[in-house]
């Protein structure tokens, strides 16, 4: 029996790995802070992960509480930020995208659901400030 | 001279493929949508608009995270029942909002019931958790939700999520989303 030609096979996987690096994006940003998301029942999908920008807000992790303390940061990518540098960040993100993409832009608040609410409104406020009206809660489903 | 030997080729780029697939993310990220309102311009400051009372539900949040719906407190489960219930008014209370007729052309110009002014206002203290502020927006969807529901199900025969785009937006004419992302106020003690 003559064996099978396997020489395309490498091009074959190669065409999977290649369509896998378009569709999927790259884990984000090591996590600082650690969160627990709200669980809601009336959850809707991300539409384009493209246009969003993370807000991370949470306690830092356990190995960075001895420099940062234990109170609720806001994480914006790999740093510590505080409420009015969410500004920047956003009007930075937004500039990135592409002119069509820009009505699309949405924030993505991800906060641990222990976070008190100052933290929260006075991050609002200044999204508000940036134009950045389109924002999402991110949260879990609950589980069966 | 000898053909190189391809044959790991294949063994390489599966190894490729497995590094994508760990290291790469295709969950789609979960939540509750919302639109801020604009920035206030320094001329508007002064003259807010003026909402009748009847067509208000406010729902406070204090910073031991009991909440209240009007004047009265409320644990978390009675804020969809309490929501949809100002939401529809079917018996036409005076003190729940206002019922306006209005034809949707999308019902093939019916005329329905509308509380179209009514606004649900959410305040929260800065100590307030965001995980109970979190709950309360869901109960709130889903109160919108299942009155969306039992309206396709009388018109259409379908729920909400299965209707054509053109339907569901009839739908959301008789119920409008209207949950108002209120200033920050300070409420229950320092």
């Amino acid at each position: 029996m003559p064996e099978m030609n396997t020489s395309s096979l490498p091009d074959l996987i190669f065409t999977i790995l290649f369509f896998f690096m378009m569709v999927t994006t790259m884990r984000e940003v090591t996590l600082k802070v650690k969160f627990d998301k709200p669980v809601g029942t009336q959850l809707e999908k991300l539409a384009r992960k493209s246009c969003t920008s993370f807000i991370y807000i949470g306690q830092p992790t356990d190995n960075l509480k001895a420099q940062f303390g234990s109170g609720h940061r806001i994480q914006l990518n790999d740093k510590f930020a505080e409420p009015n540098e969410v500004y920047d960040y956003v009007v930075s993100e937004r500039g990135e995208l592409a002119e069509v993409d820009k009505p699309f832009f949405t924030v993505s608040i991800k906060a641990d659901h222990h976070t008190p609410m100052g933290i929260i409104t006075d991050t609002k406020q200044v999204l508000r400030k940036a134009y950045a009206l389109k924002i999402m809660y991110s949260a879990n489903r609950p589980r069966e | 001279m000898p053909g190189l030997n391809t044959s790991s080729t294949a063994d390489i780029s599966f190894m490729l493929l497995i590094f994508f697939l760990v290291t790469t993310s295709m969950d789609t990220d979960q939540g509750l949508g919302r639109t801020l309102p604009k920035p206030p311009e320094d001329d508007q400051l002064n003259n807010e608009i003026k909402i009748k009372e009847r067509n208000i539900l406010n729902i406070r949040i204090n910073k031991d995270n009991y909440v209240m719906i009007g004047d009265d407190y409320a644990s978390l489960e009675d804020v969809k029942e309490r929501a949809k219930e100002f939401i529809k008014n079917p018996e036409n209370k005076p003190n729940l909002p206002e019922l306006k007729p209005k034809k949707i052309k999308g019902l093939g110009g019916k005329t329905m019931m509308v509380t179209e002014n009514h606004v649900i206002s959410v305040q929260t203290d800065r100590g307030t958790d965001y995980g109970v502020y979190f709950q309360v927006q869901d109960a709130l969807v889903a109160a919108y939700n299942e009155l969306r529901d039992e309206l396709s199900k009388e018109e259409f025969g379908y729920r909400y999520e299965f209707l054509t785009k053109d339907e569901q937006k009839a739908i959301r004419e008789v119920y409008p989303q209207k949950i108002s992302e209120a200033e920050p106020k300070k409420y229950g003690g320092q």
